[in-house]
């Protein structure tokens, strides 16, 4: 069976085509079948994410257009064989996708993969309805801090309006995934903590990843963090979440503060959640 | 860093982030879906008014307040004498 996956959030910039990127190459680490779809057309970045923008030569707007086949537009990662990327096109804009030819890829990627990864493009426009039109699962990627909750907000209003799922009334599951989570500034207050999110937003935790330099890292030589550097906290938890995805139950670990030496010298509490 | 600045370090704004969302996102779940409702009602009701009386549009004063239980919308005209006194 497979599963159409959206990867959301309103808000750009929260980390959607890099926890795309890293949740789509640890399922696949996994052994699944998988595909990662950028749907952010004109500004596709998914490819450079994971190492193929060379190897770019036709995109998800040829293929729902007609001008290729599918198989002419998917790219297989280098790294892991079950993994394949469907790049946006970076020449058109979002009109060019319609929902009947969106809705003809899926299901063609259907046949083929156990995972379809859609990276939606940031906003509420066009692209980011038909990115989460035909999803089972959606992963709100979302940000400790007011704009990025009060976006996602408004996007699990979306999901619950807009999505086929939701106008046939089947279940949509969807899942939170908290990135750039600093534990050291939640600890002193200076940043919402992890269950003040849940609490606003009322889904359940996916995963946190914590703020962390290997991202950029990852990001910079183009290669997912779950492959560049699996070791690291941020692959670990994108690892995690993947696992969670598959249905395996996997405990939570809130990333913890690392206490300096001044804190330990005056005692002040860690977070132990 | 200033004596005050090292005091004041403490005082956290992580539960004003969450207090400020809590609030605007009851309002803005209310209205998902929906055209901005104040406007709605500003442009029916002014609708209705200028059936009967002529309204200047620059003396009109329109006012949302959300709060936590309440909302209000204050729709402010100034009608002209002359109106009055036909009436």
């Amino acid at each position: 069976m497979s599963k159409v996956m959206v990867v959301t959030s309103g808000k750009g910039g929260v980390g959607k085509t890099t926890s795309s990127a890293s949740l789509g190459a640890a399922l696949a680490q996994a052994g699944q079948n998988v595909v990662v779809v950028d749907f952010d057309v004109g500004l596709r970045n998914l490819d450079l994410v994971m190492g193929a923008e060379r190897r770019v030569v036709f995109d998800l707007v040829n293929v729902v257009q007609g001008d290729a086949k599918l198989p002419q537009a998917l790219i297989r990662d280098k790294r892991v064989e079950t993994l394949y990327l469907l790049p946006a096109s970076q020449t058109r804009d979002k009109d060019a996708l319609t929902e009947e030819g969106v809705g003809r890829v899926i299901a063609e990627l259907r046949e083929r993969f156990d995972w379809i990864v859609c990276d939606s493009p940031a906003g509420i426009e066009k692209g980011a309805q038909l990115a989460m039109r035909f999803a089972d699962i959606a992963v709100v990627v979302t940000n400790p801090e007011v704009s990025s909750v009060r976006d996602s907000d408004r996007i699990i209003g979306m999901l619950d309006s807009k999505t086929l799922r939701a106008e046939t009334g089947e279940r949509l599951e969807k899942h939170l995934l908290l990135t750039r989570y600093d534990a050291a500034r939640a600890t002193k207050g200076e940043m919402m903590k992890v269950e003040d999110i849940l609490e606003i937003l009322a889904i359940p935790l996916l995963g946190i990843v914590a703020e962390s330099p290997d991202v950029l890292t990852a990001s910079n030589v183009g290669s997912p963090v779950t492959l560049h550097n699996p070791a690291s906290a941020a692959a670990r938890s994108y690892t995690d979440a993947a696992r969670r995805l598959m249905g395996e139950s996997v405990a939570i670990n809130t990333p913890a503060e690392k206490r300096g030496l001044m804190s330990r010298l005056f005692g002040r509490k860690a977070t132990a959640a | 860093m200033s004596i005050l600045n090292f005091f004041s370090r403490n005082r956290s704004s992580a539960p004003v982030a969450k207090d400020r969302l809590q609030l605007l996102l009851a309002h803005e779940r209310v209205l998902s879906g929906r055209p901005d409702l104040a406007a709605v009602l500003q442009k029916e009701i002014l609708a209705v008014i200028a059936k009967h009386i002529p309204i200047d549009q620059d003396k009109v004063v329109v006012k949302l307040d959300r709060g936590a239980k309440v909302s209000t919308l204050e729709i402010d005209i100034e009608m002209p004498d002359e109106v009055i006194a036909q009436g």
